[in-house]
């Protein structure tokens, strides 16, 4: 749809739209129609608050996979200030699937990683879309333990469909490469924050994923599969996805219920693409916020509190189901 | 012409596997080998470690057949045993399967794990069994392998863990997904503490299993012709839109492309593990 509003946010299209007219009218005629265009607008607050106060799971994903929602890149350049991006990771290439590199936050030097999508075609596809190959993690392993020896924070920002599936990532070791950043990333002595900004895709958003905090995006997913994956094994019917999508659980709220991520990062109405810079700025707020209590710690207690973070994560019982 | 000639003509013709064919073999007397055809009696089969004697095909083993094969005198002490799942996102038709998989597999989930002696070494062992859940990782088989690794951090004892997975478990939601992140951790601990852990990867070893702890041993090990990868086959050709070679994501294309330290046939594989005990024991004798 127009203005990239999504099928769901067709009667709030309208209505602004309406608005719009209405206020275009009154200037060209100079009639006085305040009343009305308050009224509409009252509607519209309403409406709003009606669609995105009760967004399904579904139309969550949608919000998370939107064309404009903002990138990795944008986070980067509007929270962090002196960005200087690193490449390659020593062994076989550089992925622009995954960015990383040093910055600033409020002057402190971090390093900072994530998936980034693109932004316009050219950019998507040169950037595989964000679906990161082998040497994508192996380079946020090489700026992790990089940030690791000199004492950096690392900040993760995760956003992707997942790990590409392809010949060459199968030959070059995609699993590994995921495992080895799980396991090297639970040790690191510097404190790791994620946040799941979009959409969190199995274990190609986990392997950047191992932090002492996990913030999430208010419409942000994150999920063991794809919705579409999930309704194809269930019910042998992608087009089921929204079913799976509820079934599975993966909203914000869904991962803060089940003590998976510890804070959801609020979103402006109708999502992150509405206003990137009021995003960055909640982001950032959030970061700085858990950030304090990890700077407090010794590299000791933050090896072990992230340990403990994942070791209480789960559910299980001894009493068998009849 | 000799008897046995006779008979090896023969298989030339019935190598293709048809599902009638399958029906024809009395359930549970004889098997017929899924890559070569030949039928052998079950008890045979499983005194020569579910290998066919004919091809090399390695049968899957189930997890209490695995142990018996490796720990010595068949001897193995479980370790959280009576851990079961729930069902915390409320999943459609999971306590179902939940309990058809117990039923019809004896068994309370889809790892065990314990402890045991090879060729005299103490060891922790955990074993998957894909029949049940296709051996999927949720939050059960996570925390016993996460605790297995603990009780190898506390003990000082290596590691052994038989992988034999479909991937993460997609009715525990994400909660599977961390099972990998919490199964990593304690390999981390395991790592941090200087001691051995060894993955033996069977068949199949995917998805989220394949890219978690199955890959993070000091040495991993794999069954010829062992299906392991991250993505599954049919993903993959859809994206590439090209048909696959025969032998991608074996055990032996692992090794060639150096994603593996060796493939080693069933039966030299205690002889292997007991070896590779025997390097680590040096100089940390335990009493």
């Amino acid at each position: 749809m127009k203005n990239g509003y999504l099928p769901f946010e067709k009667p709030l299209a309208e209505l602004r739209d309406k608005i719009t007219e209405l206020k275009k009218f009154t200037q060209e005629k100079s009639i006085d129609m305040s009343d009305e265009i308050a009224t509409l607008e009252a509607k519209a607050a309403r409406l709003e608050e009606e669609i995105y106060g009760n967004l399904t799971a579904w139309q969550k994903v949608q919000i998370a996979r939107h064309a404009s929602r903002p990138t990795t890149l944008h986070y980067i350049r509007t929270i962090f200030t002196d960005f200087m991006e690193l490449h390659g990771d020593r062994l076989y290439g550089d992925d622009p699937a995954i960015v990383g590199g040093i910055a600033k936050l409020d002057g402190r030097p971090v390093t900072v990683i994530g998936h980034e999508r693109g932004t316009d075609t050219k950019d998507k596809i040169a950037r595989n879309f964000g679906l990161p190959h082998p040497e994508g993690y192996r380079k946020a392993l090489r700026l992790m333990q990089q940030a690791d020896k000199f004492g950096r924070p690392i900040i993760c920002f995760i956003d992707t469909q997942g790990a590409h599936p392809g010949v060459e990532a199968e030959e070059r070791g995609q699993s590994e490469a995921i495992a080895r950043n799980l396991r090297e990333m639970a040790g690191f002595k510097v404190p790791i924050i994620c946040i799941v900004t979009g959409e969190g895709g199995s274990g190609g958003a986990l392997a950047i994923g191992v932090g002492n905090r996990l913030l999430m995006l208010e419409h942000a997913y994150y999920s063991v599969i794809s919705p579409e994956g999930a309704a194809a094994i269930l019910w042998r019917d992608a087009g089921k996805a929204q079913e799976a999508a509820e079934a599975l659980k993966i909203t914000s709220a869904d991962l803060k219920a089940l003590g998976v991520v510890d804070q959801v990062i609020p979103e402006p109405k109708g999502g992150a693409h509405r206003d990137p810079m009021q995003q960055s700025a909640y982001i950032k707020e959030a970061i700085l916020e858990n950030l304090q209590p990890l700077l407090n710690m010794t590299p000791e207690e933050l090896v072990e509190d992230r340990h403990r973070k994942f070791a209480e994560i789960g559910r299980y019982t001894t009493i068998v189901p009849t | 012409m000799l008897l046995k000639d006779l008979f090896r003509k023969q298989r030339k013709y019935a190598t293709i596997p048809s599902p009638e064919a399958k029906k024809e073999i009395p359930e549970g007397i004889m098997q017929k080998c899924p890559r070569c055809g030949t039928i052998m009696i079950t008890k045979e089969l499983e005194k020569n470690l579910k290998v066919c004697k004919s091809c090399g095909y390695h049968y899957s083993m189930t997890a209490p057949e695995r142990i018996r094969s490796i720990v010595d005198e068949g001897r193995f002490f479980e370790y959280d045993e009576d851990m079961v799942s729930e069902d915390p996102l409320g999943f459609p038709e999971y306590k179902k399967k939940i309990k058809a998989d117990m039923d019809k597999s004896g068994l309370k989930e889809a790892v065990i794990t314990g402890e045991g002696t090879i060729g005299g070494y103490p060891t922790v062992i955990g074993v998957m069994d894909s029949r049940f859940r296709m051996g999927s990782m949720g939050s059960v088989v996570g925390e016993k392998i996460a605790r297995a690794a603990g009780r190898a951090v506390d003990k000082q004892y290596p590691f052994i863990l038989f992988s034999a997975s479909g991937g993460a478990r997609m009715q525990e939601g994400v909660l599977s997904l961390m099972q990998m992140a919490k199964t990593s951790a304690a390999l981390e601990k395991m790592h941090r503490n200087g001691l051995l852990f060894v993955s033996v990867l069977t068949n199949p070893t995917t998805g989220g299993v394949s890219a978690s702890f199955s890959s993070l041993g000091d040495i991993n090990l794999a069954e010829p012709g062992a299906l392991i990868g991250f993505a599954g086959r049919r993903v993959i050709e859809q994206t590439v839109r090209q048909k696959l070679p025969d032998d991608f994501q074996t055990a032996e294309f692992l090794l060639k492309h150096g994603q593996l330290d060796r493939v080693v046939p069933r039966h030299e594989l205690r002889d292997t593990l007991i070896k590779i005990l025997e390097f680590h024991a040096y100089g940390r004798e335990t009493q």
